[in-house]
């Protein structure tokens, strides 16, 4: 299957719900001030907020409509204007500036971290490239062990100390091995926190000062794993993760749920921050390259 | 500026109406507009925000505007009350009434925190209730998952069941209420796990360990972050599951959990208890008012107060109170209170348990409030000799410039010290007659206080 097939088969479900509600709201009626309040809500609904639903919604009125609107171009009109938001936000991941190119990887609890690190691994050891994993999550209970099946998995070595170790140790460890062996990229797991943790939020800025002792340049890139069912938080946690660690992009995961992302639209328009990949299933290439105009014609359930 | 606080958007409304009669449709109307934004923010989901809306109009048209408050005030008192009746008027207790072992089964979503929970669980039910709790993960799925739940029971002491590989979930399920009923325990805890409510497969299995073992409970574990998706999840696990009871985890996060009513709408299942914190003590009961607060941005502020009671020292606060008593609040108290409110958890600490803190933030930066305030007023304190410290009034200008220069601040430093004590001391002097309990929320209100008062109640608010 075609990635854009995987990504709207995981999308489909979180999209139906969108996609009825604007076959409801277009229709086949004139586009009035009715119809653009019903799309704004509907835009609501996938955690777009309140201020972006209302800015996209003006934007939709401002067009010049036909006496009538075919569902399909109202659609259309709708997907090109949310791509347009996005597009900025379409930047891959680039590993090969910097070897070995250091990823950490945050977030909060449970948004998918060791997941996506799994993941990437896996489709990094496809390319060809040689990977370490850091169990860097020494706090929750098999954090450990769970990032250790992961590497069985995908072929990665994992370096990992007991639970209960400081991570920045281990870190800095990582990279100085990584540096001897000529590995191409680490990725470094953390343990999740709530970002309003000023003491956890230090711990993890530690991991960044340590790994800097052994290259400057390090972490390569600071990626902050998002889950799709957050709500307007989201917003909160892009800001305080960007503010201490200097995120350098974003992973949506778990989009493969009823949940739509949509709030991925309100943080390109606020942080302006590359969205690097999207987590559409459980399996292992189920981690995929973020594309502004799939995922905007996903989400409003258009064909690609 | 993150959120607003609806007692800010209300007042923008309502301005213009100060001091009418009844609230009429249209002030209704245009107020409820401000209540909706509120909610959609606060991630409640939409078609919950509309029946809530719709059902609160009903209440507020024609009720009278009493002298006291300001209609803003009556509306979010209106909204407020409906809020707390709408999201359960009393703690939900636990369901046992079953022949031990009595199984409850934990379901969610991924990452919704359930092993977590679980753990918790079992050592809250172990710990408060003195039952023997059995625990066991079928979770077959996530790695060390099932590892994850033996640690945790080790680190808390409650009994895990032991893994034998490759054992399907409903076989796992069986295996643990027989073991239970062999060994004599009260309680199973069973962890499942965490699926897509649209997973069929995974939503048949789920029917199927409950069916297996007919579970008092079925709670559904949530996060407190989630979005508008909530109303999905909640139903969904509702319809295939028959949820008996929610969990609302992270809810030390400073999301306004708007999840929580949306949960509550979409299932009719009362919201049994919220995870607080990552140590394993942290589960609690539910409070519907402290979300409700914080649903319309107006802070947890009961949770606040009950902090503050935690943290202050007893001994010091009778102290402290036997000393207001006589009407006498010198800077040695006020270099106490400085002191407990770095304990608290500085500044940050304090308001990272309101939400809407972006806004506040950046007051706090105008303001130039911050922790190393607390800091320099500790310094000119410290500049002061014992005496100056009990009498204030001694303290003329050549003073207060040794002070300033003592403590590397300048006098203007020093002079907002003393204004600050002066407001306090009066403070204390009206609250003398409350006892402990007025003095613990004047306490911990001095903590927001003077911040745009973005984390207090409106007056009118009698709690």
């Amino acid at each position: 299957m075609s990635w854009f097939g995987r990504l709207k088969e995981g999308l489909s479900r979180s999209a139906g719900a969108l996609s009825q509600g604007l076959a409801g709201v277009f229709g086949s009626a004139a586009v009035d001030t009715a119809t653009l309040q019903d799309l704004e809500e509907l835009l609501i609904s996938s955690d777009l907020g309140v201020q972006a639903s209302a800015r996209i919604a003006a934007k939709l009125g401002e067009k010049r409509w036909g006496p009538t609107v075919p569902p399909n171009e109202a659609r259309t009109a709708l997907a090109a204007a949310i791509a347009a938001i996005l597009q900025p936000a379409e930047r891959p991941l680039d590993v090969t500036t910097a070897k070995p190119f250091v990823v950490l990887m945050v977030g909060v609890n449970g948004t998918g971290k060791t997941t996506t690190i799994g993941k990437l691994a896996s489709r990094l050891r496809g390319e060809g490239k040689s990977v370490l994993l850091v169990a860097g999550d020494t706090f929750r209970a098999a954090a450990i062990e769970q990032l250790k099946a992961w590497g069985e998995r995908a072929g990665a070595p994992v370096l990992a100390r007991e639970a209960g170790a400081d991570a920045a140790g281990l870190a800095f460890d990582a990279l100085t091995q990584a540096k001897t062996q000529g590995t191409d990229v680490v990725l470094i797991d953390t343990a999740g926190r709530l970002q309003n943790k000023a003491n956890l939020m230090a711990e993890l800025a530690k991991i960044v000062r340590v790994l800097k002792k052994v290259d400057p340049a390090a972490p390569h890139a600071v990626l902050l794993v998002l889950d799709a069912t957050t709500g307007q938080n989201a917003r909160a946690q892009v800001a305080a993760f960007k503010e201490l660690v200097q995120v350098s992009g974003l992973v949506m995961a778990k989009l493969d749920g009823t949940a739509r992302g949509g709030m991925l639209v309100a943080l390109a328009e606020e942080f302006g921050l590359p969205i690097h990949f999207v987590g559409v299933g459980e399996r292992v290439d189920d981690l995929q390259t973020f594309s502004a105009r799939a995922f905007a014609r996903a989400l409003v359930g258009l064909e690609s | 500026m993150m959120f607003e606080t609806l007692s800010t958007r209300l007042g923008t409304v309502f301005d213009k109406l100060r001091g009418r009669g009844a609230l009429t449709e249209a002030d209704v109307d245009a107020a409820l507009r401000e209540v909706r934004v509120a909610l959609l923010e606060a991630d409640v989901a939409l078609p919950i925000v509309k029946d809530f809306v719709a059902h609160v109009r009903t209440k507020a048209v024609g009720q009278d505007v009493i002298k006291s408050v300001s209609p803003g005030q009556l509306v979010i008192k209106i909204v407020y009350d409906e809020l707390v009746a709408t999201l359960g008027a009393e703690t939900a207790t636990l369901n046992f009434n079953a022949e031990p072992p009595v199984p409850i089964l934990m379901v969610g979503l991924q990452g919704s925190g359930k092993t977590t929970t679980t753990a918790k669980l079992g050592a809250r039910l172990e710990k408060q209730d003195k039952r023997k709790v059995l625990m066991a993960s079928l979770d077959v799925y996530r790695p060390a998952a099932q590892e994850q739940l033996r640690i945790l029971g080790e680190q808390t002491g409650v009994a895990v069941l032991p893994v034998i590989e490759g054992q399907q979930p409903v076989d796992i399920a069986k295996r643990a209420m027989n073991a239970a009923k062999l060994r004599g325990m009260d309680v199973v805890l069973l962890d499942t796990a965490g699926r897509l409510s649209i997973d069929e497969a995974m939503m048949r299995e789920a029917a199927a360990i409950r069916d297996a073992v007919r579970p008092t409970e079925v709670l559904l574990v949530a996060d407190a972050l989630t979005g508008q998706d909530a109303v999905n999840t909640a139903k969904i696990f509702k319809e295939r599951l028959g949820i008996t009871g929610i969990v609302l985890t992270r809810i030390d996060g400073d999301a306004r959990g708007g999840a929580a009513l949306s949960m509550r709408q979409a299932t009719g299942a009362p919201i049994k208890l919220i995870g607080t914190g990552e140590k394993m003590d942290a589960l609690e009961p539910f409070h519907p008012d402290r979300i409700a607060g914080r649903i319309l941005g107006m802070g947890d502020v009961v949770s606040l107060v009950e902090k503050a009671k935690d943290v202050i020292d007893q001994e010091e606060a009778a102290k402290l109170e036997a000393k207001v008593m006589a009407g006498g609040f010198d800077m040695n108290d006020l270099l106490s209170q400085l002191r407990q409110m770095r304990k608290m958890g500085g500044m940050e600490g304090l308001l990272s348990m309101l939400p809407g803190v972006g806004q506040m933030k950046a007051a706090m930066a105008a303001n130039r409030v911050d922790d190393k305030m607390i800091s320099r007023q500790e310094a000119i304190i410290l500049s002061m000799t014992q005496e100056e410290r009990r009498k204030v009034a001694i303290l003329n200008a050549r003073r207060r410039q040794r002070i300033a220069a003592g403590s590397g601040t300048t006098v203007a430093d020093v002079n907002k010290l003393l204004k600050q004590h002066r407001t306090m001391a009066d403070m204390f002097k009206k609250v003398g007659k409350l006892g402990k309990k007025g003095m613990a929320r004047m306490l911990a209100g001095m903590g927001g206080g003077g911040l745009g008062g973005g984390g207090g109640l409106p007056p009118g608010f009698g709690r």
